[in-house]
């Protein structure tokens, strides 16, 4: 049992609050982010500490930029995204690993096994041995803050970026951590001319590489001696390799076995390795997603069991591992079909109205990342393709390349604000310079929604709430070469669909940006008045076309034939549709769907048909 | 020393995740281990919510395993059915009786099913059925359903009220104390009245 004032001590973190915490602790003096699930709230709690600059940059190359910048000027700077984020990342972070630092810079990485919130569940582990940096991997908050710390003097003692790698089940869990003291770098700040090592023209590129080389022969020994790569030992008959959350179902399932926890994946400890398998009788790699421990260690010439057991997509669990090892089903009741429960666009969304004119124009609708993505699913089905932050601008581009003058007026790129400064700003001046026709529409909702509400470059605010410019997307787009650049209210569904018809069949580029407020946002939520629709029954034909919005405010009540003629419906009609008016958050969008006019501002009830 | 897998669930923006975290709290100032695993993102926008709670004197897994969850918190009658591969012949049911229709039943497709609470009970599980919407609606605010539903659950737990109190008057704000407290208090009484007849 602990003592009280351990107790009174310990914080309830999430991973992501945790690595805050670390990076708060370790000095951090700079830190860069894009928005990303799972790895939002890191600096989202790292910009409320003071005495350090916090900042959402466009994206998460400019956030890399930006944090290794802070390290060459002698500060330690941390920059945080999700897995895809790295990608983007990718080009600085290859060089940065030559370049090394001054100040301590660590990069985090938060995976997604099992794509909760994303589009594919790529492992990072392998940026690690790709960029030739070293990788540390917690296995819970409590250990997310302590490699922080680590992370950053590894990074000052070996001249180099670090990779924190998390997972949803690390950055997304909470648990019991204590706080420490803060501790600063030695590193003195200021401006360091040192062109040797900072400039990577080809001739300081190649004796960067060769430093790059001897780094990693260190930082291999290093990780033998390395306290957090560590022997629990257990009985000898099977032996765990593992690391992340993984370790956690290991020691869940197996108290009683040997295990090999690794904290840091790359580079691996040889020698310990060697020597641990050496100890036991069998040798289990305990890994979500790729094989990457497993074919280092069969590399090193060890036998071991590793992925023709354990799967290699998806979240491992106890349950899981349980069954991959020893076999057999637990006793537990066997899942009831019910209703699938999918996420929707919220009630009043305003990309429900522009989705809703969209799918009226028949096109191929080439899609991007955010709540929007929500459309391409039913009713709306209004989404042909989503593939990365900003894809879908280039993706439409190519098909009418590919398809020419037949492609007029059927296709067309959807994009948020965020993802379009993101990175869907080049893809439009592709659309210019290439003489390309494709409409781009930018669904303007003034904030970051999926990840939970965060400010861009167009909104007006940084993270801290402080004001700042405002990009004009309209100026900006006419400033690189559109010349049709229109602005629309998406709840007015008609003047949307119009302007969208007008423009899909351009033979020019054209932006349509359709503008209104996220209903999450605070000011929308706050808003006094808002309205209430309702549909009057009398009216209501049973026609199920406002059904199509799929607004989760919209209900169908059903009829019997009897029920049908009792309430003065025609006989035949099946039902009729009401709206919840504790849903309803007043957008009107519906109005115009119903052409019986069935649908009114309440009050108005008595209005004209 | 005591331990226990609870697992909550329910539909995005019912205040899942703040009644997981006063449970938490509660039972880290009792001296437990606790790790609690919950999803953001894509996940919240109006689906089914879900997240694991366990605590004892030392937890590894962050994740409940299938038949092992000893409460369950369902904060909507149908997904109180969609976890129940979570639960075993020992586990108690806390329901809302709330139903939140999801969209393929709004727009009639798909029927509601009916008598959950009756198909839970067939399966040998202790079912607690609470209407915490009403009584949230009573005290005149429907948003502290979830504290109503926090008082119901710890009836179940090896802490007191105290406790609990304790960590809603530090985490909720000023205006809202009262209420919650209230909400939390009458969800207690709801059990222990269920218990008693
Ligand atoms: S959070 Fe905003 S953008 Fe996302 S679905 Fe809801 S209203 Fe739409
Ligand atoms: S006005 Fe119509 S579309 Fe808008 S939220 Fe209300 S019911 Fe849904």
């Amino acid at each position: 049992m602990k003592s009280k004032t351990d107790i009174e001590k310990r914080v309830f973190l999430s991973g992501n609050e945790a690595i805050a915490l670390g990076a708060y602790e370790s000095g951090v003096r700079v830190a860069s982010a894009y928005p990303g699930t799972p790895s939002t709230e890191i600096i989202e709690n790292i910009s409320k500490y003071k005495g350090v600059y916090a900042e959402w940059s466009p994206n998460e190359k400019v956030a890399v930029e930006v944090a290794l910048g802070a390290s060459f000027a002698g500060v330690r700077a941390m920059a945080s995204m999700k897995h895809v984020g790295l990608n983007i990342a990718a080009d600085p972070l290859f060089t940065a690993a030559y370049t090394g630092v001054r100040g301590g810079l660590v990069i985090v990485t938060a995976d997604d096994p099992e794509m909760h919130s994303s589009q594919n569940e790529q492992d990072n582990r392998n940026y690690a041995f790709a960029a030739k940096v070293p990788m540390l991997e917690p296995s819970d908050p409590a250990e997310a803050k302590e490699f922080v710390k680590i992370a950053f003097r590894i990074s000052e003692d070996f001249d180099t970026p670090v990779l924190l790698r998390t997972t949803t089940r690390v950055s997304h869990v909470k648990g019991i951590v204590l706080p420490g003291k803060r501790e600063s770098s030695k590193v003195k700040a200021g401006i360091e001319k040192i062109p040797e090592k900072f400039v990577m023209l080809p001739a300081n590129a190649r004796k960067r590489r060769r430093e790059l080389g001897i780094r990693m022969e260190r930082l291999r020994s290093f990780a033998d001696t390395f306290p957090e790569n560590r022997i629990e030992q257990g009985d000898k008959k099977r032996g765990f390799i593992t690391s992340g959350v993984s370790y956690l179902y290991v020691k869940e399932v197996f108290p009683q076995a040997s295990v090999l926890k690794l904290g840091m994946v790359y580079p691996l400890p040889e020698k310990l390795i060697k020597d641990f398998a050496d100890a036991v009788e069998e040798v289990y790699v305990v890994e979500e997603l790729d094989p990457f421990i497993e074919l280092r260690v069969k590399a090193f010439g060890i036998k071991c069991k590793g992925k023709e057991l354990i799967p290699s997509s998806g979240e491992l669990n106890s349950n899981i591992l349980r069954k991959a090892i020893e076999g057999g089903e637990g006793s537990r009741f066997e899942p009831v079909e019910i209703p699938q429960r999918p996420p929707n666009l919220c009630p009043g969304c305003p990309h429900r109205g522009v989705f809703y004119a969209i799918s009226r124009l028949g096109a191929f609708v080439a899609g991007d990342i955010g709540c929007y993505t929500l459309a391409a699913l039913k009713p709306l089905s209004a989404m042909d393709s989503c593939v990365c932050m900003g894809a879908g601008i280039g993706n439409a581009l190519g098909m009418e390349k590919a398809l020419g003058k037949e492609a007029l007026g059927k296709t067309i790129a959807v994009i948020g604000d965020s993802t379009f400064i993101h990175s869907g700003i080049t893809g439009l001046i592709d659309i210019v310079y290439n003489r390309g026709f494709t409409t781009v529409v930018i669904l303007d909702n003034r904030t970051t929604a999926m990840t939970g509400h965060q400010p861009h470059p167009a909104t007006g605010t940084t993270i801290t709430g402080d004001y700042s410019a405002v990009i004009d997307i309209e100026a900006l787009c006419r400033a690189v070469g559109v010349k049709h650049v229109h602005t629309v209210d998406p709840n007015d569904i008609e003047a949307t669909y119009k302007l969208l018809k007008t423009e899909i069949g351009r033979p020019e580029p054209s932006v349509v940006i359709t503008r209104h407020p996220c209903v999450l946002l605070p000011e929308m939520r706050k808003r006094k008045e808002k309205p209430l629709y309702l549909i009057i029954p009398e009216r209501c034909t049973g026609c199920r076309s406002c059904l199509k919005l799929g607004c989760p405010a919209i209900e169908w009540v059903p009829l019997s034939e009897q029920e049908a003629k009792k309430l003065g419906f025609k006989e035949k009609q099946k039902g009729y549709a009401r709206i919840n008016a504790v849903l309803c958050d007043g957008c009107g969008q519906c109005v115009s769907v119903c052409k019986f006019n069935s649908i009114v501002l309440s009050g108005e009830e008595r209005g004209k048909r | 020393m005591e331990s226990g897998n609870i697992i909550f669930c329910g539909v995005g923006g019912q205040g899942i995740l703040l009644a997981s975290e006063i449970t938490s709290l509660a039972l880290l100032k009792a001296g437990f281990d606790v790790k609690k695993s919950e999803v953001h993102g894509m996940a919240q926008r109006g689906g089914s919510v879900v997240a694991h709670l366990r605590y004892g004197e030392k937890v590894y897994s962050p994740l409940i395993e299938p038949g092992t969850a000893d409460i369950e918190l369902a904060f909507e009658m149908l997904e109180s059915l969609r976890y129940i591969p979570y639960l075993g012949r020992e586990s108690k049911v806390v329901v809302n009786t709330q139903r939140i229709l999801p969209s393929s039943v709004a727009t009639g497709t798909e029927r509601y099913p009916e008598a959950i609470v009756e198909e839970l009970r067939t399966r040998g599980l202790s079912v607690f059925p609470v209407d915490a919407f009403e009584m949230a609606k009573a005290l005149g605010e429907i948003k502290a359903v979830n504290m109503v539903l926090v008082g119901a659950l710890s009836i179940f737990l090896p802490i007191g009220e105290k406790a609990f109190v304790d960590v809603i008057t530090e985490r909720v704000p000023e205006r809202f104390l009262m209420v919650n407290k209230a909400a939390f208090l009458e969800g207690r009484e709801a059990i222990v009245r269920m218990r008693n007849s």
